[in-house]
């Protein structure tokens, strides 16, 4: 607690939070959220140092982040449900909304004018205008019976963007995926893919915004879309991948974010197994599994894709390790320390920002010579998000 | 009590108000014994993502945690 207190302590007094807006470009910035605290870090890494430390953004235990298509505003959505709108040049927060009642995540259009929240509490998905965050459309979510008997809505996970204006979101309880389409934003036109599996528990998209993937805890294996050919509705792959192994049990739910492809593999976080899987894209058939440290949380590949860097769920969260994605070798194993919770690369690879959450730091590591180049203070760090993403459909 | 806020919290939320799993506030657990709740901490809820945590738990610990859940914990 000393610890934290001393770290806060440090950060804050260089930092001036919102004295003066920057004139600067944006590309070479980001955020890092401080889970603990409700606030987050604008940092530049270029300079590989802090601009502002911007508080009051509620619960962000699991938050994430999109940003403006210009790269100047990060839209925050935090676990409380929280939606706040960060200029990160400025290092203020915007406007501030609680727009459910617990959240996980969103998506922000093509067109970058609208922000769609998943909800876990009460379910469904709501749609904002990115300009001001008022409510443009809510869409219940799909009732189903909870626990207790009683009726709720299902809650909406892994919400992406995908091109003709439109978002996908898996409904974990009641086993759909939803393509929402909006162009008229008012009235979202919703089409609805039932029984895709149990559980869908994140979704992802293919770079190119073709293929929607959703990774299903309740079921070894995965259900896919393509839309290209949303007719064919929604497809199993990689059916059974654990089969004949014991599965463990899950302490973190993997991410499918960052979820990989280099030419025609990719490569994904096996769930209760500590593995990492390789799938040939043409035909999405396995090809072989890359046995890792822990059970894979984050798999994800160096831009330029010729390594992927993986990082593990409880309690093996204090290591990162480096596979080759030629040779399936792991080549690196890096003892990062308790609590590594989430990686980011620099637009072009030459770094990997990694935050280590028991250590109130981020690494920075040069991803030629895989050793540690800067550290930052960085209190209860969780998701570090660079501008790059605004133009990434997914991100 | 880290493990409570930060590991716990990764799947019922930090503040516990739930998130893909359920909340783990005093209201909700009012209809559960301490014996169930710190069991279930132990050996998981099959069918669902919840795991055991004994091979990180003992039995006190466990019955620990599952009083300060019943009290309500002030993170």
């Amino acid at each position: 607690m000393k610890r934290l207190f001393f770290s806060l302590f440090v950060l804050v007094f260089p930092l001036v939070s919102g004295a003066a807006c920057l004139v600067r470009g944006t590309g070479d910035l980001g955020v890092i959220i401080e889970r603990a605290s409700g606030s987050l870090q604008v940092v530049d890494t270029t300079a590989h140092k802090a601009l502002f430390h911007v508080k009051g953004l509620g619960d962000l235990s699991h938050a994430s982040v999109v940003y403006s298509r210009d790269e100047r505003y990060a839209y925050v959505f935090g676990r409380d449900g929280g939606l706040t709108k960060v200029d990160i040049l400025c290092g203020t927060i915007v406007k501030r909304i609680i727009q459910g009642g617990n959240s996980i995540g969103g998506a922000i259009s093509q067109d970058g004018r609208l922000i769609a929240v998943s909800n876990y509490v009460p379910g469904g998905v709501k749609i904002f205008s990115a300009a001001d965050l008022s409510l443009v459309a809510d869409i219940p979510a799909t009732q189903v019976v909870g626990r207790d008997g009683r009726p709720k809505g299902s809650k909406t996970v892994g919400m992406v963007d995908a091109p003709g204006k439109r978002f996908v979101v898996s409904l974990y309880d009641a086993g759909e995926i939803w393509v929402i389409d909006v162009n008229d934003p008012a009235r979202p036109a919703v089409r609805r893919f039932r029984n895709v599996g149990k559980q869908p528990y994140d979704g992802l998209i293919t770079p190119d915004g073709r293929d929607y993937i959703a990774g299903l805890f309740g079921e070894d294996g995965l259900a896919l879309l393509d839309l290209w050919h949303p007719e064919k509705g929604v497809i199993r792959i990689l059916d059974h991948y654990g089969k004949g192994e014991q599965r463990l049990p899950v302490y973190k739910m993997p991410h499918l974010e960052g979820w990989t492809i280099t030419g025609d593999r990719a490569f994904l976080p096996a769930v209760g197994h500590h593995e990492v899987l390789v799938v040939d894209k043409e035909g999405w058939k396995p090809v072989a599994k890359v046995p890792v440290h822990g059970q894979p949380v984050f798999v994800m590949a160096r831009p330029d894709g010729r390594q992927v860097w993986v990082n593990f769920a409880f309690p093996n969260n204090d290591t990162v390790q480096v596979i080759d994605t030629e040779t399936l070798k792991i080549v690196k194993t890096l003892e990062t320390g308790k609590g590594t919770l989430h990686m980011e690369f620099t637009p072009r690879g030459e770094e990997v920002w990694i935050s280590v959450r028991d250590k109130d730091e981020v690494q920075v590591y040069d991803t030629g010579t895989l050793e540690q180049t800067h550290r930052l203070s960085v209190a209860k760090p969780s998701g570090i998000f660079f501008t790059n993403r605004a133009h990434k459909t997914g991100l | 009590m880290d493990l409570l806020l930060q590991d716990c919290g990764a799947c019922h939320g930090m503040t516990l108000k739930g998130g893909l799993g359920p909340a783990l506030l005093p209201g909700r657990l009012a209809g559960y014994s301490r014996d169930f709740i710190a069991q279930t901490i132990l050996q998981g809820r099959p069918g669902t993502p919840m795991p055991p945590w004994r091979p990180f738990l003992t039995n006190e610990e466990a019955r620990w945690l599952a009083a300060r859940l019943q009290q309500g914990v002030k993170p």
